[in-house]
């Protein structure tokens, strides 16, 4: 296929595709731009109690007396730390576990009706259970974030494989692979969209898990600071953190998204 | 001469909760080594079962399968298998695709990789070897998809409606495509269709099987005054049309 010689249709088709691209961009970014004003303004002329409900400008302060004390890059690495962790852990275990399902009918069979309560239950209600366990430390925040992703990738991940090809897994079979090629060569590449998936969902859940374990312990973190500021009625604290959280986790998610490009053209 | 193939008295019951199924009974015949045999028979009667016994995926509830002379369990490198429908794996280039079997069967040597690449050459394919299934036509995914048979070099054939997912015009180019190029690299074939004049066309020998349980019904040989055949030839031959009343009559296919 050449694209050399466009019509002059398709050359004007392009282009209105171009400029709507462009005043979609332009509007995400006023829209970001007039809400921001609204709350200063608001803030300002006191229609709002900045106290209670802070404002653009008094995040900002807040934020620079973090950076300038040194404190923000502590708790920020310590929750990213801790996130990442639990990303990690709870995505590749919950992968581990769907391909032992996989791999035995009457196994997954049991498990059933096991993975389903544990999927309905709150994880959170677990975490004074890890406290104890694991004691008050980044240890037990890395759990809950872990328990929270865990069980949702090995639901998803392991359907993903099920619904696999039968035609597919036939062809292979009829090439005389054995289970563990089955497994790499079919299984896994077909569901690789699933689990990319599960691993998107899996950046906001971590990031749940940690802030909440972190609002159960901690001396350190954004959900340290979080309710911290929301004890001693620092919402401007808690805006900044939450501000703070924001950037990280869509940073994180855009990442993940990056590297779905990256392997989506390799493997 | 031992024959390539050989089933004697197989059959096959499938067992589900809700009850038994006797798909296949009593099968029995043999195809020598570069035949070419056709196997019609209306749907649901055990086709892509009788298929997958030969291959081996499926084990026969009774009965034997022998190949070249030797009782045949369980896949059987000798033997290549093409599937009702091409499936191509979307996420492989054309190249990695045909590279498949080799990969399995821990194969890639220098050797059959220059064997590939020949292949895809002769057939036409080298230029699309690192595109993706989706940019081929239908003809060209079904090349490949016999590309990717052949290139673990099995001895026999195996093809269920192998065609059937293209549109008229293409399917006979690419029974005359395929044809040649199973004549070409002497393969045997068993071919599964429910199109009673591409079977005619393509096949020396002609099994119609019965409807469920499926049985042979009847054994056709097929003998076309032509020479040099190639199916798209054989539809023109005169006795085309006599084959077609006979095996048409014998399906008797009803329509309500
Ligand atoms: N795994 C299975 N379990 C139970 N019954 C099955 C199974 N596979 C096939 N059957 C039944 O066995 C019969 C033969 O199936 P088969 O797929 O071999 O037919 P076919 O001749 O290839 O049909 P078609 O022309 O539609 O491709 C069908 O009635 C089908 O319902
Ligand atoms: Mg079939």
């Amino acid at each position: 296929m050449s694209y050399e010689t466009f019509s002059k249709e398709q050359i004007q088709y392009l282009k209105r595709i171009k400029s709507r691209n462009r005043s979609i961009v332009i509007l995400r970014i006023m829209l970001f731009v007039v809400f921001l004003a609204v709350w200063e303004a608001a803030a300002s002329l006191k229609w709002i109690d900045p106290f209670i409900f802070s404002s653009p400008g008094r995040i900002t302060a807040t934020l620079s007396r973090l950076y300038i004390d040194g404190s923000l890059w502590t708790h920020v690495f310590t929750t990213l730390c801790e996130t990442v962790a639990g990303f990690l852990l709870g995505t590749a275990a919950g992968v581990l576990i769907a391909v032992i399902l996989w791999s035995s009918d009457t196994f997954s069979k049991v498990l059933e009706p096991y993975l389903v309560v544990a999927n309905a239950l709150p994880k959170i209600a677990l975490g004074p259970v890890f406290i104890v366990w694991l004691g008050a430390g980044p240890l037990a925040i890395i759990t809950v974030a872990l328990t929270i992703s865990l069980i949702v990738t090995v639901l998803e991940v392991y359907t993903g494989f099920k619904q696999t090809d039968c035609e597919k897994i036939r062809l292979v079979q009829s090439l005389g692979a054995n289970r563990g090629q089955i497994l790499t060569k079919v299984v896994l590449p077909s569901s690789f969209p699933v689990v990319m998936n599960s691993l998107k969902v899996n950046v906001g859940l971590s990031w749940v898990g940690v802030i909440v374990g972190e609002f159960l312990v901690s001396k350190a973190g954004l959900g340290y600071l979080i309710v911290y500021g929301g004890q001693v009625f620092q919402l401007d604290l808690v805006m900044a953190s939450v501000v703070i959280l924001s950037l990280l986790a869509a940073i994180m998610y855009f990442g993940v998204q990056i590297l779905e490009k990256k392997i989506a053209g390799r493997y | 001469m031992i024959p390539a193939v050989k089933l004697e008295k197989v059959n096959k019951r499938y067992h589900t909760p809700e009850g038994e199924i006797s798909a296949l009974e009593d099968i029995s015949f043999s195809v020598g080594e570069g035949e070419f045999v056709g196997i019609v028979g209306p749907s649901g009667c055990g086709k892509t079962t009788l298929l997958s016994i030969i291959s081996g995926l499926l084990e026969p509830s009774g009965g034997k399968v022998f190949i070249f002379g030797e009782e045949s369990y369980g896949v059987n490198p000798k033997i290549g298998y093409m599937l009702q429908r091409d499936s191509l794996f979307e996420w492989r280039t054309i190249y990695k695709n045909v590279m498949l079997g080799l990969e399995i069967q821990n194969q890639v040597t220098a050797e059959n990789i220059s064997g590939i690449n020949e292949l895809l050459t002769k057939y036409g394919l080298n230029a699309f070897r690192d595109n993706y299934p989706s940019q081929l036509s239908g003809g060209m995914r079904q090349r490949a998809a016999l590309i990717r048979t052949l290139a673990v070099n099995p001895k026999i054939l195996l093809l269920d409606e192998a065609f059937s997912a293209l549109d008229y015009q293409t399917r006979l180019a690419v029974n005359d495509d395929i044809y040649n190029i199973i004549k070409k690299e002497g393969k045997t074939a068993i071919m599964v269709t429910h199109d009673i004049a591409e079977a005619i066309s393509m096949s020396e020998r002609l099994y119609v099987l019965s409807r469920r349980p499926g049985t042979i019904k009847l054994s056709v040989d097929i003998n076309l005054s032509i020479e040099n055949r190639t199916p798209l030839l054989s539809r023109k031959a005169p006795e085309f049309r006599q084959y077609f009343d006979m095996i048409w009559k014998e399906l008797d296919i009803h329509v309500l």
